[in-house]
């Protein structure tokens, strides 16, 4: 067998699951219902409900990404320094809870915080003042984090545990303190580790359309939901496709910031 | 070019559902059912396959809106479909619809009460491509522990008392059907200036709405979630079973009267299985069964016959007289602009 017969496979995939579909967006994005070419499905992303829809995911995304950041980064520090049996242990519980599908964990979430819901009932139990941010932007970020954190910690876990040791020791015998060896060694080591995690965290982050619905009580409209009703309600596949592809231009940025900082693709390298 | 590219879509799609596309079915075939979520008794779907030996596929959907693109592309051909009066004036307006041989489906002339076909000729003037299944009004469904004043209207979902505690039905025509009714206006309005109004009312009551959900109004209701929720009067039975404070009402300004109905597609690859389906549907005690389960309003003569409890049987909830509602109205279809429209200014409301 050739090397071209056993990729087959494979370009068979991207051409029916990648290039394919996406040839479909670019084809609706970019025309109206006559079939006549048309950029007015892009422009309508000026209009004030998807500007405002758009701009509310990016900060969503953005504050959950920094959350997940300062959540991660310790984390995976504590984690990289521990022994090898314990370490593997640590990562089996943080990546089990991934196991379980995406929805039903959102939807426990969504029981959780509820205003009757199992959390409120332990505080009012304690007389204490109960959580009200069911509903509000507070639970889709806390939604996102509680999602997504896994695939900060282990990009970031991956790169700091690639540091040679010896690095660190040649600073430490060079006379440099903790902080010193942090700040000027361990971290700017693990910037591919960091960039790889924020783009993992912010572009699902980004798109998501379930956890807005389910924790936001769909009060809230992110840039996915709209896209979403587009498809599922209105049946308007054409302004559907349209904002996906300047969804897809808001990701390719951030990709290219990605590539950008992360020369030598050792993030990547999971 | 358009159906070039949904043709590779679809042979792509095949190839990962091979089981789907490739299943044999039962001895007889099989009939693909598109049908509301948690509508219908799932015993009910067994014992026909006992019966007739064909299997059938079934499959949900959440609303009439996600229902339509689906049988519209294609893609996913039905052979039974469920949905209500103004998509199916829709479906009928764009063909998508097959004549129903009422020859074949004997309990469907004979069960289903006269008044409800001559309801349904707002939507199939002719009677000739729907079969009656459920049908019920939209009203209030309130916890009397939570709420103090009576209710009787739409406006008590504009009471800022009940902040936080108001749960909104998430579908473009219902949402507003009843800020429409609410001001006096029809729910089948197109009059730019109503519908505009409208508009600012929900935006104005947003603040008061704890959150736009379908199916989990119920649920939320019993689980003591929310003071007031709107909903369909099927689930006020099953609900009032589950939690007793809860009392549903029918507004004063008026409501959506709706009949849902079976309905097969023009490309329906199981026609002759599909008709088996719908008069198996229409059989009284099967009619009774599904009432049972779902407790919808059943438009089934027969079934309501069976009933031997005289409390539901008689129950205002289940078998209100509509004679003594005023303002009582069937969606129609408003056209595509008419469809724009509303969709737009929903969107505006969901982006405030």
């Amino acid at each position: 067998m050739n090397k071209k017969t056993l990729a087959f496979p494979y370009v068979f995939w991207s051409v029916a699951f990648i290039v394919i579909p996406l040839g479909m967006i670019f084809y609706y994005g970019l025309t109206d219902k006559t079939g006549a070419f048309t950029l007015e499905n892009i422009a309508t992303i000026a209009t004030a409900e998807h500007s405002k829809a758009l701009l509310l995911a990016a900060w969503l995304s953005l504050v959950s990404t920094a959350v997940c950041f300062l959540l991660a980064y310790p984390l995976a520090m504590i984690l990289a320094n521990m022994n090898v049996n314990q370490h593997s242990f640590i990562v089996l519980i943080f990546i089990l809870p991934m196991w379980m599908n995406f929805l039903l964990r959102t939807l426990a979430w969504q029981t959780l915080l509820e205003k009757t819901g199992v959390l409120n009932s332990i505080l009012a139990f304690f007389h204490l003042p109960i959580l009200e941010i069911i509903n509000t932007p507070a639970a889709i970020i806390l939604g996102m984090v509680y999602n997504f954190l896994p695939f900060m910690v282990l990009p970031v876990y991956n790169a700091l545990t690639k540091i040679d040791k010896n690095v660190i020791n040649a600073a430490r015998d060079l006379g440099a303190n903790s902080m010193q060896t942090f700040f000027r060694i361990i971290f700017p080591l693990s910037i591919p580790g960091i960039i790889s995690g924020i783009t993992m965290v912010f572009i699902p982050a980004l798109t998501t359309f379930v956890i807005s619905t389910l924790l936001g009580g769909s009060k809230i409209l992110l840039i996915g939901n709209v896209i979403e009703q587009e498809f599922t309600q209105t049946g308007n596949w054409h302004l559907g496709s349209g904002l996906s592809i300047v969804l897809m231009v808001f990701i390719l940025i951030n990709m290219a910031a990605e590539a950008f900082f992360d020369k030598n693709g050792e993030g990547t390298a999971l | 070019m358009k159906k070039k590219l949904i043709t590779l879509l679809i042979l792509a799609a095949c190839l990962i559902s091979l089981t789907a596309c490739g299943s044999q079915g039962g001895e007889n075939g099989e009939v693909i059912v598109y049908n509301w979520g948690e509508y219908i008794d799932p015993e009910v779907l067994t014992s026909f396959e006992e019966e007739t030996g064909i299997k059938v596929v079934y499959d949900e959907f959440e609303t009439n809106e996600i229902m339509y693109p689906k049988v519209e592309a294609g893609a996913s051909a039905y052979d039974v479909v469920c949905p209500s009066d103004y998509m199916i004036k829709k479906m009928i307006d764009n063909d998508l619809l097959a004549k129903i041989d009422f020859e074949k489906t004997p309990n469907a002339k004979e069960y289903i009460g006269q008044q409800y076909y001559e309801q349904s000729r707002e939507f199939d003037p002719s009677n000739e491509y729907a079969v009656p299944y459920c049908w019920g009004t939209v009203g209030i469904l309130y916890n009397r522990t939570m709420v103090d004043e009576t209710v009787d209207s739409w406006d008590i979902l504009w009471n800022e008392k009940y902040a936080d505690n108001i749960l909104m039905q998430d579908s473009v025509r219902d949402a507003f059907m009843v800020a429409l009714k609410r001001n006096g206006a029809s729910m089948n309005t197109v009059d730019e200036a109503q519908l505009q109004e409208a508009r600012n009312d929900l935006i104005a009551q947003k603040p008061l709405v704890q959150a736009y959900v379908i199916d989990q109004v119920r649920d939320k209701m019993i689980g003591n979630e929310a003071a007031i929720g709107v909903i369909y009067s099927g689930e006020a039975i099953y609900t009032q079973r589950e939690n007793p404070d809860l009392e549903y009402v029918i507004p004063k300004e008026g409501t959506n009267v709706w009949i849902d109905s079976w309905v097969i597609p023009k490309n329906a690859p199981n026609m002759e299985n599909a008709l088996k389906f719908i008069d198996y549907m229409c059989r009284p005690e099967i009619a009774l069964k599904n009432f049972e389960y779902i407790t919808y309003s059943t438009p089934n003569d027969g079934a309501r016959d069976l009933i031997e409890d005289d409390d539901i049987k008689n129950s205002p909830v289940a078998f209100p007289d509509l004679s003594q509602y005023n303002g009582l109205e069937t969606y129609s279809y408003l056209g595509e602009e008419g469809d724009a429209l509303y969709n737009e200014l929903w969107k505006e409301v969901k982006s405030e």
